[in-house]
């Protein structure tokens, strides 16, 4: 039953350890742009949400068009598409369920992501070619729970982000079944599921898709004493805030291969193409590194750097580390931490006159020092020269979103690669 | 028409006879290694000892053992649910399905609810743990008058429905207060306050005051007021809504006993008498609004607001 004994994470070529059970890098999509560039930069699975029944009424949802268009894109990859269905339905929630699960098989999804045992038992029944995947919002924490959603047939269950390493590597050992773990990104403070702070405070039902963060503002702290209500501090201390700094556990990746996880989460289907590229080139650089030499494996200082090029916040390693103290919440005065501003995708490059074409993604000019990056290559930074627009006139200052520019780059690009700049 | 329980989580074993006395039909009890946000922690021992009186009185006792289990706790989990068993528990109170193996192990004839407070929102998946061996459903408190009158329609299990009190708005594993107090390097100063459940949190937008507290299962906030529909009942008996259930957490046990009280009635006049209760129930709702404290004012919880999404 010990399945981590029992299934090869690794094995020895000519003398060497190599991992042969490499975990899936799940990267998050919210429109079919950021899905191909998730595709593209590395992703070995990418979760989007649909029309109805996800959790971010505010995405950018896909249309069943665009779903069957990522699948397909998806596929030249060998990649899988997932869509999350993870809201907590209401009665009235139940009519046109069928239909919407059946579109999702008819568009060639690979899994579903769900909360709600009404959502799991009704693709179990009209859409049985689609995989289940037991969403955090169950807030799922102990072995004996996944033993349950096992024995109901699920395909996977992502665990509740409060999980431990040590926890998870119990709950491997005693079951088996997928497991999924977040590894990156912004989290809910509560056990996700039993937060409805939202509903209470704005009406938006948190669980349904319309959470409003409030956890994320500000608040006095007071005591009753007596029957008087009292501020318990001072106009120059900090208010009192929940907000967790974001989760990043690039670091504990190799444990996690060891392990035996079976899929890696990076959150934020409402983050940039920018992020998504960014975040899935680094963790796919580290998966692969380590797989393919787990002891002689080092995290690389850029890396680090690579990934901080994208933060939104601060970071910190949440419960897979351990209980998570002040350190890793976010108090006082904490403003947008990115130093770096996406600012070009590359359409062409042409190797003779060294000439990139690139679509401008904001503001940047001649003499300015911009990086590219991109898959399977070596981040190089540059001074941009001469810049011209698509009809040949020179420009100082490329400053239309989307307008379509040239200039010369002289190390060879592709199609894809992005362009940053810094943020001064 | 079936008369509904009227459910009370009563703040000690003395609290449990006087309950009794007031009207109060069952009982939800526990503590917090295993339960949820108790009104009060009640040990083994005194769990039996409320059990012993309250069958005195042929009410019933239901334990609370409905938390968020981490792998440390579930091996004790058959251990507990025997000692329930054998101390006369009349159910368990359920969230995470590992209750739901403990219980197949070991005390596959005791009852159990399923509560996991706000994930109850449908039918079909309040049907779905009866299959799984539920014998009532407790409802999402953001639910509408309308769509629990569905539910208990379509529902196959029991349904419980609060109709007085608090109610829980956020559960985080993590020590938000004791971090702040950390963070403030006020820590000694107030850290032993933390679990004196005293404090509020203020929102100034809205003016709310959310009462916050933090115990072995992490920190919790509350509602800023206390839901009362003494005067609404006549629905949701009609559609035989099986149990109501009066929050005690973060109140006197004067309070709640005499709100115990006042349910009786009403419950009892609605199903004898409602004309006699259409008259008298604003009566009821003032004699409730009286009672309250000035930083708990009532409302009407979600039975008669819309949420959007």
């Amino acid at each position: 039953m010990a399945t981590s004994k029992t299934e090869n994470i690794s094995t020895i070529i000519d003398g060497k350890r190599v991992i042969v059970k490499k975990p899936e890098l799940l990267a998050p999509a919210g429109n079919l742009e950021k899905l191909k560039v998730a595709v593209h930069y590395g992703a070995d699975a990418v979760f989007i949400g649909g029309q109805e029944y996800g959790l971010r009424s505010n995405a950018g949802n896909f249309t069943w068009e665009e779903m069957k268009e990522g699948v397909e894109f998806a596929k030249q990859y060998g990649a899988k598409i997932y869509v999350t269905t993870n809201i907590f339905a209401h009665n009235e929630n139940i009519d046109g369920l069928e239909d919407y699960l059946r579109g999702i098989a008819s568009a060639g999804v690979a899994g579903i992501i769900v909360a709600d045992p009404l959502i799991i038992e009704t693709c179990k029944r009209v859409a049985p070619e689609v995989e289940v995947h037991l969403s955090t919002q169950q807030s799922l924490s102990n072995w004996k729970a996944v033993k349950f959603w096992k024995e109901e047939g699920l395909h996977r269950v992502v665990l509740a982000r409060e999980t431990s390493g040590d926890e998870i590597q119990e709950m491997k050992e005693k079951v088996d079944i997928e497991i999924e773990t977040f590894i990156h990104g912004a989290m809910c403070i509560a056990y996700s599921g039993r937060c409805v702070l939202s509903n209470h405070m704005t009406a938006r039902d948190s669980n349904r898709g319309g959470c409003c963060q409030s956890c994320r503002w500000d608040y006095d702290l007071y005591e009753v004493d007596n029957g008087e209500e009292k501020a318990l501090f001072s106009k120059d201390d900090s208010p009192f805030a929940m907000s967790p700094k974001d989760l990043k556990l690039i670091e504990s990746i190799p444990r996690m291969i060891e392990m035996g996880i079976d899929s890696l989460k990076v959150e934020g289907r409402m983050k940039s193409i920018h992020y998504v590229a960014t975040v899935v080139s680094v963790y796919r650089k580290v998966i692969d590194a380590y797989c393919a030499d787990p002891d002689k494996f080092t995290i690389k200082q850029e890396w680090l750097e690579e990934l901080d090029k994208c933060a939104n916040r601060e970071t910190a390693t949440a419960f897979f580390e351990g209980v998570p103290g002040h350190e890793e919440q976010m108090f006082g005065v904490h403003g947008k931490k990115t130093k770096y501003d996406f600012a070009g995708l590359v359409l062409d490059y042409n190797e003779e006159s060294k000439i990139v074409t690139l679509q401008q993604r904001n503001y940047f000019k001649r003499g300015q020092e911009v990086e590219f990056f991109g898959p399977g290559m070596e981040n190089f930074t540059q001074i941009i020269d001469k810049i011209w627009d698509e009809k040949g006139n020179e420009l100082d200052v490329a400053k239309h979103p989307l307008q379509i520019v040239q200039f010369k780059v002289e190390r060879p690009l592709r199609p894809q690669n992005m362009m940053r700049k810094e943020l001064v | 028409m079936n008369k509904p329980e009227l459910l009370v989580t009563p703040l000690s074993v003395q609290h449990v006879k006087k309950l009794c006395e007031a009207g109060a039909d069952a009982f939800m009890i526990g503590e917090q290694r295993y339960g949820l946000r108790m009104a009060s922690e009640f040990s083994k021992e005194q769990c039996q000892q409320a059990i012993t009186i309250a069958h005195e009185y042929g009410k019933k006792v239901y334990i609370a053992v409905n938390g968020i289990f981490h792998n440390d706790k579930v091996d004790e989990l058959n251990d507990y649910l025997l000692f329930c068993e054998q101390a006369g528990a009349d159910a368990i109170v359920f969230g995470d399905p590992a209750v739901l193996m403990a219980a197949r192990e070991s005390t596959p004839h005791l009852p159990l609810h399923w509560n996991t407070e706000t994930t109850a929102t449908n039918y079909y998946t309040c049907n779905y743990w009866g299959k799984k061996g539920a014998k009532r459903a407790v409802l999402a408190r953001e639910l509408s008058m309308d769509a629990i009158i569905e539910m208990k329609e379509n529902a196959e299990v029991e349904i419980e429905v609060q109709v007085h009190g608090m109610t829980c708005m956020f559960q985080s594993k993590r020590s938000l207060l004791g971090n702040y107090f950390l963070y403030q390097g006020k820590a000694l100063e107030i850290e032993n306050r933390k679990e004196q459940k005293n404090m509020l949190l203020h929102d100034p937008e809205r003016s709310n005051k959310y009462p916050i507290f933090e115990d072995e299962n992490g920190t919790h906030i509350m509602s800023p007021n206390d839901m009362c529909i003494i005067d609404e009942l006549a629905e949701m008996i009609e559609a035989g809504v099986d149990s109501f259930k009066i929050e005690g957490i973060l109140q006197s046990s004067e309070y709640v006993t005499a709100v115990t009280a006042l349910y009786r009635k009403a419950i009892d006049a609605c199903i004898e008498d409602p004309e006699a209760y259409e008259e008298i129930k604003d009566q009821w709702l003032e004699e409730i609004e009286a009672l309250q404290q000035p930083h708990r004012p009532l409302d009407t919880g979600f039975f008669f607001k819309e949420t959007v999404y």
